[in-house]
């Protein structure tokens, strides 16, 4: 608005200056304060990716707002015992490394030889040690410890530091939650129960959609308000009769109650209400002229369904096969109740939740779980974001 | 695994076929079944009004099937049930009812929900609408709109990953990694297990609803917004209305429908709410809310008379919505 303001011509060069200064402020204030708004709505995300890539040892120690930055940790190693030494010009010498076979770039900062004071010498520096003489630690672990008589003692004392590790990012996090935590079998459980439950309610609805755009029939204005109607029934009235169904079902057959088919079929049919109502709002819309030199060409119902409605819909199913595929991608309690939570069956999302209860500490894992779960759907949203919203408008401003 | 894809593509390939075979079929044997090609006059015509009378349904049926079998009867079985004891068998009056209204946790777990409902719907839609409104006067709006609106995209439960992430504590005097309590410590205040307070730890589960619903009604809104017509904009602005008036005098009574219906959509949204509260508590800390709760009753204690009464009081709650759609529904077919 105000920008439309300012490109206007104004008649008056006195207020010329001041709408000008009062647009500035405004425009940086809207710049700021959406700014603002989309920081805190990325934030939590970012992290949470940012954490699955971090090395899991830094994960647990420091904020992911200091991924960038190297960690500092405290750690002791024991030096050299007596049966270590070397004789090198006159002297008893002990020499090693303090950080051993797990450097991996880590760098010390400072060291010292009791717990409470673990930045006594900075590296480079040289302490006194109890056991005599004095030790110089490197900032690489190598320690030098010198000594004019001969050392006596069995175990070797301990030294603490300080140590810096620089930033780290693997992609460990995804491995071992893929291979430990079952989280491959869940990605294949999703894929298995959401692509027939995305297709199935297309064909059904569309045909239903059809018949209750362009049809006249008895009822028809009845059958139009059930299904609004069912738009909002809660799930939770469903389950209960369901599940008792099922379980009759499979006692009569002697078969599993729980399994893809009845998920498929559950979800189908909870998906119908929107896909009919969705379908319906889009091809009530279509140009009635066609229609009718179709029919009047002697075309039938069934023709002009598949031949000239059902192509012209294509963004309505498009809208809704995304809606319906990010739906069920993302149920949980739809798979917990007709599914299970067996190792064998259970969802990413289920997983997830599972995870939460046994690795709740374990943000590497967690992090990197939750980011294998939601990449499908942030993919399906940024590529076919166009055709999500047009089914949200159409979904709930008519 | 791959076993388990394929059998997925063959569901689909059997489907899709079962589905066309229908529809083809149908059509087919009604068209040949009440032909009126051998016919002449008055029969012609019955016979051409028998099949258009017919064929309405043939396209409707597999759709009223489920509907009726998945949602229609359900609905009054779960009502019969509610009326019921623990396994459906005997006939108990409105025991569950006065269970229900007795019981303490029942109790809670409604004032939970009333709280979702007060504050959830009301913050995703003033955010949306903040966000709408700036979004479309500055150019790099799309962008900003696109990531308020990418958490509609994730699920609850990775939803409640990345908060409880953000919520997530460790003891005093350690390097806190949650960022919440990062904050909090930087400002000299001592580390909290936030999701053990009680109500503050309902709200913060909040947050994480309306985290994911503030792009839902921002986009709604933002289409609204464009809807208002530019000279009424501009004639306000003539007379020398300042933005915020413009904002509160022109604009939200312009888009005043559109706002109810994106408020109503979350409310049910909140109604339903049900797979935050199962990831992050549990319904522990006194965070319980009735979808949880009839979960529990349902699954944990079996119980499907209690989890039907509950079921069925979060329909009543959604039922003045449901009216009000269908005659806003109705209404709109009688212009159409």
């Amino acid at each position: 608005m105000t920008s439309r303001a300012a490109d206007m011509p104004v008649s008056a060069p006195a207020s010329s200056s001041n709408w000008f200064a009062k647009i500035r402020i405004g425009r940086i204030a809207a710049h700021v304060a959406l700014l603002f708004f989309v920081a805190l709505w990325t934030f939590p995300t970012v992290g949470l990716l940012i954490s699955s890539v971090r090395d899991k040892d830094q994960l647990a120690i420091s904020g992911w707002w200091t991924a960038l930055a190297s960690s500092t940790t405290q750690n002791a190693a024991r030096a050299g015992k007596a049966a270590d030494q070397v004789q090198e010009d006159g002297k008893f010498v002990i020499k090693g490394n303090l950080l051993g076979t797990d450097a991996r770039g880590k760098l010390i900062q400072s060291f010292g030889i009791t717990n409470a004071e673990v930045a006594a010498a900075p590296v480079g520096g040289t302490l006194p040690m109890r056991d005599g003489g004095e030790i110089t630690v490197q900032a690489n672990g190598d320690y030098v410890w010198t000594s004019d008589t001969e050392f006596k003692h069995t175990s070797g004392p301990r030294i603490y530091y300080v140590v810096g590790s620089p930033p780290r990012f693997t992609l460990d996090n995804y491995i071992a939650v893929l291979q430990a935590n079952g989280i491959a079998q869940s990605f294949i459980n999703s894929i298995t129960v959401a692509i027939p439950s995305t297709v199935i309610p297309i064909m059904i609805a569309a045909f239903a959609a059809y018949a209750l755009a362009w049809m006249r029939f008895p009822g028809r204005g009845f059958i139009v308000a059930v299904v609004v109607g069912l738009l909002v029934v809660p799930l939770q009235m469903s389950l209960i009769p369901l599940l008792r169904m099922y379980n009759g079902i499979a006692n009569v057959f002697g078969t599993e109650s729980k399994g893809y088919f009845g998920v498929w079929l559950a979800h189908t049919a909870f998906g119908l209400p929107l896909a009919i109502y969705l379908l319906r709002n889009y091809m009530s819309g279509l140009p009635r002229e066609i229609m009718e030199s179709a029919r009047i060409d002697g075309a039938s119902h069934f023709k002009i369904f598949t031949g000239m409605v059902l192509p012209l819909s294509f963004p309505a199913l498009a809208s809704f096969a995304i809606f319906q595929f990010l739906w069920i991608w993302n149920d949980l309690l739809v798979a917990l109740v007709f599914l299970g939570a067996q190792d064998d069956k259970v969802v990413l999302t289920g997983r997830l939740v599972n995870l939460l209860g046994t690795q709740g500490d374990n943000w590497e894992l967690l992090t990197s779980g939750a980011f294998i779960s939601i990449v499908v759907p942030l993919i399906v949203f940024f590529s076919l974001q166009r055709y999500f919203v047009r089914g949200l408008l159409a979904g709930s401003v008519k | 695994m791959i076993q388990q894809i394929l059998g997925a593509a063959i569901a689909v390939v059997i489907a899709v076929a079962a589905c066309f075979t229908y529809f083809w079929g149908t059509n087919w044997v009604l068209d040949k079944l009440l032909s009126s090609n051998a016919m002449a006059g008055d029969d012609v015509t019955r016979r051409d009004n028998l099949r258009s009378g017919v064929r309405p349904w043939l396209f409707i049926f597999p759709a009223l099937l489920f509907l009726s079998l998945y949602l229609i009867y359900p609905v009054f079985e779960t009502l019969r049930l509610s009326f019921f004891d623990k396994f459906g068998q005997n006939f108990i009056g409105l025991s569950n009812y006065a269970w229900a209204f007795t019981d303490g946790i029942f109790w809670q777990s409604a004032l939970n929900n009333i709280a979702w409902l007060l504050i959830v719907p009301f913050l995703s839609t003033a955010f949306g609408l903040v966000i709408a409104v700036l979004a479309d006067r500055l150019w790099w709006g799309n962008i900003a709109k696109s990531l308020v609106f990418m958490p509609m995209a994730i699920s609850f439960v990775g939803a409640s990953v990345i908060w409880k992430f953000v919520y997530t504590y460790r003891g005093p005097g350690i390097e806190q990694i949650g960022v919440l309590n990062a904050i909090v410590t930087g400002m000299g205040l001592p580390p909290q297990a936030w999701l053990t307070v009680p109500f503050l730890n309902s709200v913060l589960l909040m947050i994480i609803l309306v985290w994911i619903q503030t792009g839902f009604a921002m986009v709604i809104l933002s289409a609204a917004l464009r809807g208002i017509p530019e000279e009424t904009l501009e004639a306000a602005r003539i007379d020398g209305a300042n933005d915020f008036q413009i904002f509160f005098g022109i604009m939200i009574p312009q888009i005043w429908g559109t706002l109810i219906v994106v408020w109503t959509t979350i409310t049910i949204t909140v109604l339903k709410v049900f797979d935050i509260v199962y990831a992050m508590t549990n319904g522990e800390f006194q965070t319980q809310v009735l979808a949880n709760l009839m979960y529990r009753w349902m699954f944990i204690s079996g119980d499907y008379g209690r989890g039907s009464t509950i079921a069925v009081i979060i329909m009543l709650a959604v039922v003045p919505i449901m009216v009000w759609n269908i005659r806003r529904a109705n209404a709109e077919e009688g212009t159409r």
